[in-house]
């Protein structure tokens, strides 16, 4: 429970922000972030399901890709269909590896004269230099990790944005265009990672303080730490890198092979396609699921999963509690015979068996703005 | 009532203590959402591991700060984990145990010592 001071943290535009309001902050892929501010893990979650929540993923890579090629040379490296990315359309992918694991989950934005990519805070350094290693001479490709990425996330995300970007009203989930924000130059994409309505914001490291206490002032947003982005994303059943997804798990076995798309499913050309299109066609020996768990006791992730009679099935990924479901969650890896929801499992905690079935996630429905 | 470095308290009334955790170590879990006691009965050894309190992001240990024999625990707990979080000394008790060796009580600290030690941590 103490911070680790043997190394230097690295903070983003809103570190005073965030101990200002209290903030709980914890090192997290090298910088000092909130874990939760004093209304806690579970009003803040309860708060963003209900409301809108207003999140520092500053953290996360942002970079930005130039050059008449660039959609094309970035296939080489994922799965997904970018050179028919529509202008203002946004997609989320896979970084793959040859031997079809998953070296990061990010997500692209044809923002018209150049690509506008976000990747985890953690990989953030290497898939720099994956894309530097292999976009070739022809693609420009510009870090911004000085820049400020805020989340406003929530079904009164809209009405918040509105206030500030009228023109927010008419973006769809899924795109991003330039937007003034309250009268502060931002890129904004309507997405996020929570299972809500919402937007994320790209903005200058000189604008983001101003731009947080902009959106802060609303009282229907507040502002919210890691600790509930990541039972918020859980509940949503969404993937968190490193943990769900990483190298050793294949875009099938994840149960991600939506984000293949037709024209790649036919054209393969991306690291691990071979593998990859191959358990796509014939299935993948194990698949990525949701627990629900009958008692209060959490699962957390590496607990072993076994059928009713003890025999090994699989392990958890990510596991914790459920603020909106109100009850314990997990999701993880079980053997294809095991993956149909209602199937009846175990989950291994501190030794004792605890009754568990697989179910279908999300565990709280998504309520993205499609229409 | 006495505290041990590990974030416990103890108040004792004969020959029994109830022990729980402090306000502190509440404060610094965040949202308790479910606490495994032990069985009346089990034998508790000191700075033995005597229940298990989860958080929203993680499981803890709670450690028995004195030794004994469970006598009772608080089952209240099970339906109403956060307890712990609104009044950690009080209604969110853990348990009971019989004391096998009150001389163990010597090696906590009372309340201002253990208020220190709090404040060293920063």
């Amino acid at each position: 429970m103490t911070e680790s001071t043997s190394e230097k943290l690295e903070v983003t535009p809103l570190d005073a922000l965030h101990r200002a309001r209290g903030g709980k902050m914890v090192p997290f892929a090298g910088y000092a972030m909130p874990v939760q501010y004093p209304a806690g893990i579970i009003a803040e979650h309860l708060w963003t399901r209900e409301k809108a929540g207003l999140f520092d993923v500053s953290h996360m890579g942002q970079i930005r890709l130039d050059g008449a090629g660039a959609a094309a040379a970035l296939e080489a490296l994922v799965p997904g269909e970018l050179q028919a990315l529509g202008l203002g359309r946004q997609r989320y992918t896979l970084f793959t590896s040859p031997s079809g694991g998953i070296l990061d989950d990010l997500m692209v934005t044809n923002a018209g004269d150049h690509l506008f990519v976000v990747v985890n805070a953690g990989c953030k350094h290497e898939d720099l230099a994956h894309m530097r290693a292999h976009l070739g001479s022809g693609v420009s490709i510009a870090p911004m990790f000085d820049r400020g990425l805020l989340a406003l996330q929530g079904p009164m995300a809209a009405a918040v944005m509105a206030d500030l970007a009228p023109a927010s009203a008419q973006m769809k989930f899924m795109s991003g265009q330039p937007l003034d924000v309250g009268g502060i130059a931002c890129f904004v994409t309507r997405s996020g990672y929570t299972g809500e309505d919402g937007f994320e914001i790209s903005v200058s490291a000189a604008d983001a303080t101003e731009l947080a206490e902009k959106l802060l002032a609303d009282e229907r947003v507040a502002a919210i730490g890691l600790g509930a982005r990541d039972s918020l994303r859980l509940e949503a059943g969404l993937c968190l890198y490193g943990h769900d997804i990483d190298r050793n798990t294949t875009p099938i076995e994840a149960g991600l092979e939506w984000v293949i798309n037709k024209r790649r499913r036919v054209e393969g050309g991306f690291p691990g396609s071979d593998l990859i299109l191959k358990q796509l066609a014939e299935g993948a020996p194990r698949r990525r699921v949701g627990f629900s768990l009958e008692g209060k006791a959490p699962a957390r992730e590496g607990a072993p999963v076994t059928d009713r009679d003890g025999k090994p099935l699989g392990v958890v990924t990510s596991g914790g509690f459920g603020p909106s479901v109100g009850a314990p969650i997990a999701m993880g890896y079980v053997s294809i015979a095991a993956a149909q929801p209602g199937t009846p499992v175990n989950l291994v905690v501190r030794d004792q068996p605890r009754a568990a079935s697989v179910i279908a996630m999300p565990f709280s429905p998504h309520r993205y703005h499609r229409s | 009532m006495k505290f041990s470095k590990d974030h416990e308290w103890v108040r004792v009334e004969g020959d029994v203590a109830t022990i729980g955790v402090t306000d502190y170590a509440q404060s610094q879990l965040g949202d308790v959402v479910f606490v495994e006691l032990p069985a009346v009965g089990k034998v508790l050894a000191q700075h033995g591991e005597a229940a298990v309190v989860e958080s929203v992001k993680a499981a803890s240990e709670v450690y028995a700060p004195v030794s004994g024999a469970v006598i009772e625990i608080n089952s209240a707990l099970v339906d109403e984990p956060a307890m712990v979080n609104g009044d950690p000394t009080g209604a969110g008790w853990f348990l009971k145990i019989k004391l096998s060796n009150k001389a163990e009580l010597d090696d906590l600290m009372d309340n201002a010592a253990y208020d220190a030690y709090v404040a060293g941590l920063g």
